[in-house]
């Protein structure tokens, strides 16, 4: 058993003292390991994402990167190691497709340094992998919501991560879209061996294609480990105040959960 | 982007200047048959060779070259100013004024000229340059308390200054005598009349210095024009780099500002019209924004002193007329 990529270890956080947004929080992410991090809303879930990328500093704990505090590392050895696919973002400028994936290329480069043809190629690559690949020198903004989001994961993919954390990047896509986007999330997993992390209002899709679940309760885990486990009827009414028939997806084996009422 | 494309496209409008310039010597209240001019301009520092009278030398070199050089130096200090401001703020209609240096710098312009500074030759500029960087004093104060340097914070602030700014230099203006008012009038829309070889050359300083420091940034730049968040998430590291660009943006502008006056425009739509072209990475949009910045403004003032002439034009009415139909057009023809 090797160190886990992503070890978070009894993490508190808050943004004004005495209002704890997230209380010893720990759970890891193995190599090769698909996480879905899920919670109702407020539970702290965008919080810990940011904690785990650094860009927030625990007040309490750790966040281990192979072993190593996150908090210790620089933001463009991190960059190196860790990429983050936002929801959806506002391009203010007309950047073209081609320039935002290069832009993943960052870490890479010394200060003053131009791409090179290894750059060039990544970059292609990950257009490729990613299905946008025919819209290289196509403008964000003539681009629908299903491209763009396909363009921010060739972005993190561009930055050659160890691990992808991925924030709520579906709710804006319809659901084919979704489909779609967690299947290039799989086979990203299985060519490139990424670990990934990501948080979803979903259930039913985190069930379908996380490997484990983080369940998040106002700041704290209230369940983790395989998704049969923390997807009960139990744990599911006790945080989300929800009455819901949990019972086996009949074609893909998952658990299914369907909603009754809220309490 | 690659090296090549950059140096290419730089030395493309580094000879768009070089024409504006050739040009703007040759025009003037003082006509110069063409051919002796162009002689003049290419022999005329070797002695004996010029065609041209001592006199007309003295219009070409000690005159109007000079004055060219200036507005090439200014119109590259807003439109570089301008980008990086666009690009740190986020948002497309930030000019190089947008923080309050302008009406920092009228401030100074007006008090000098109030306080009879214009019988001194460096007077008012300096007034100005002192107005405008004081202005930027309480802006390192907000960019220092929080570690986050809000965009929408400083766009306020900025909002803010500028009024409280233009309060105190109308109050300024009412107390001034009719001549003193003409000289405010003529500083307020900015002027190139007052610019010589020491302006360009100090003005000139100040901006290389200034473009080193913004132009070793242009990368990170352009992450940072994505979003804050984003740009370190990418792997840039922040602190510092937005105070660091803001100062440099900031003084560039004060160095201009403070002989010319505050014309307006040049640092909005030449960042515009640079990205539609060439597209939005920094480490080539800062360069075109510096060419192009000083081809426009040379041409235009060239435009304000031969219009009306032998009477001048402010320079900041010839950016103004020329710039608003633009943009308005710029607006209509695609989004920005």
């Amino acid at each position: 058993m090797t160190d886990p990529v992503l070890d978070v270890r009894n993490v508190d956080f808050t943004y004004r003292p005495g209002e704890a947004v997230l209380r010893r929080v720990s759970f890891s992410v193995g190599e090769r390991e698909i996480v879905g991090l899920i919670g109702p809303n407020g539970s702290g879930k965008s919080t810990l994402l940011r904690v785990l990328d650094g860009l927030l500093k625990p007040a309490a704990g750790a966040v281990l990167l192979r072993g190593r505090p996150v908090s210790r590392i620089g933001r463009e050895e991190l960059a190196r190691t860790v990429a983050a696919v936002p929801q959806e973002q506002p391009v203010p400028f007309p950047y073209r497709v081609r320039e935002i994936v290069m832009m993943g290329r960052f870490p890479h480069l010394k200060r003053f340094h131009f791409e090179g043809p290894d750059d060039i190629e990544i970059v292609r690559e990950a257009m490729e992998m990613t299905g946008v690949g025919g819209l290289a020198d196509r403008k964000m903004g003539e681009l629908s919501g299903g491209e763009r989001q396909r363009v921010w994961i060739a972005r993190a993919l561009a930055q050659e991560p160890e691990v992808m954390l991925l924030d709520e990047c579906t709710v804006f896509l319809d659901i084919r879209h979704q489909l779609l986007f967690f299947d290039l999330l799989h086979r990203l997993h299985r060519t490139r061996g990424i670990a990934v992390l990501f948080v979803t209002h979903d259930v039913n899709l985190a069930a379908r294609y996380a490997g484990r679940l983080v369940l998040l309760d106002r700041g704290e885990v209230r369940a983790a480990g395989p998704v049969w486990d923390v997807l009960t009827e139990r744990n599911i009414r006790g945080v989300y105040g929800t009455e819901v028939l949990v019972d086996r997806h009949p074609s893909t084996g998952t658990p299914r959960v369907t909603t009754l009422a809220a309490l | 982007m690659t090296a090549y494309r950059v140096l290419g496209i730089s030395l493309l409008l580094a000879l768009v200047f070089l024409a504006v310039v050739i040009v703007s010597l040759l025009s003037g209240a003082v006509s110069i048959p063409f051919a002796d001019a162009l002689r003049g301009i290419f022999l005329g520092w070797m002695p004996g060779e010029s065609p041209l009278t001592a006199a007309q030398r003295d219009i070409v070199f000690s005159i109007r070259l000079p004055r060219a050089l200036f507005a090439g130096i200014v119109g590259a200090s807003l439109a570089v100013a301008g980008a990086v401001f666009q690009a740190l703020l986020r948002n497309p209609l930030a000019d190089p004024y947008v923080l309050g240096v302008s009406g920092g710098s009228a401030v100074g312009a007006m008090l000098g000229i109030v306080a009879g500074a214009a019988s001194l030759s460096v007077g008012v500029p300096l007034f100005a340059f002192a107005g405008g960087v004081l202005t930027i004093l309480p802006l390192v104060g907000i960019a220092r308390k929080g570690s986050d340097l809000r965009s929408e914070t400083l766009l306020l602030s900025g909002v803010i200054v500028n009024a409280f700014l233009s309060a105190v230099i109308l109050f300024l203006l009412s107390v001034a005598s009719r001549a003193e008012l003409r000289n405010a009038m003529f500083w307020l829309m900015g002027d190139l009349s007052a610019a010589g070889l020491r302006e360009a050359a100090a003005g000139g300083l100040v901006f290389a210095a200034g473009f080193v420091v913004l132009y070793a940034d242009a990368r990170p730049l352009n992450l940072v024009a994505m979003g804050e968040e984003t740009a370190r998430q990418l792997g840039v590291e922040l602190e510092g780099l937005k105070l660091r660009m803001l100062l440099a943006a900031s003084l560039v502008t004060a160095a201009a500002v403070s002989v010319s006056g505050i014309i307006g425009f040049v640092g909005l739509m030449v960042p515009h019209m640079m990205r539609l072209v060439f597209g939005a990475d920094h480490r080539l949009h800062l360069p075109a924004c510096a060419l192009f910045g000083a081809s426009f403004l040379a041409a235009a003032d060239t435009l304000a002193r031969t219009a009306v002439a032998p009477s001048e034009l402010p320079v900041g009415v010839v950016t103004a007329l020329c710039g608003a139909p633009y943009f308005i057009y710029l607006l209509r023809r695609r989004d920005l």
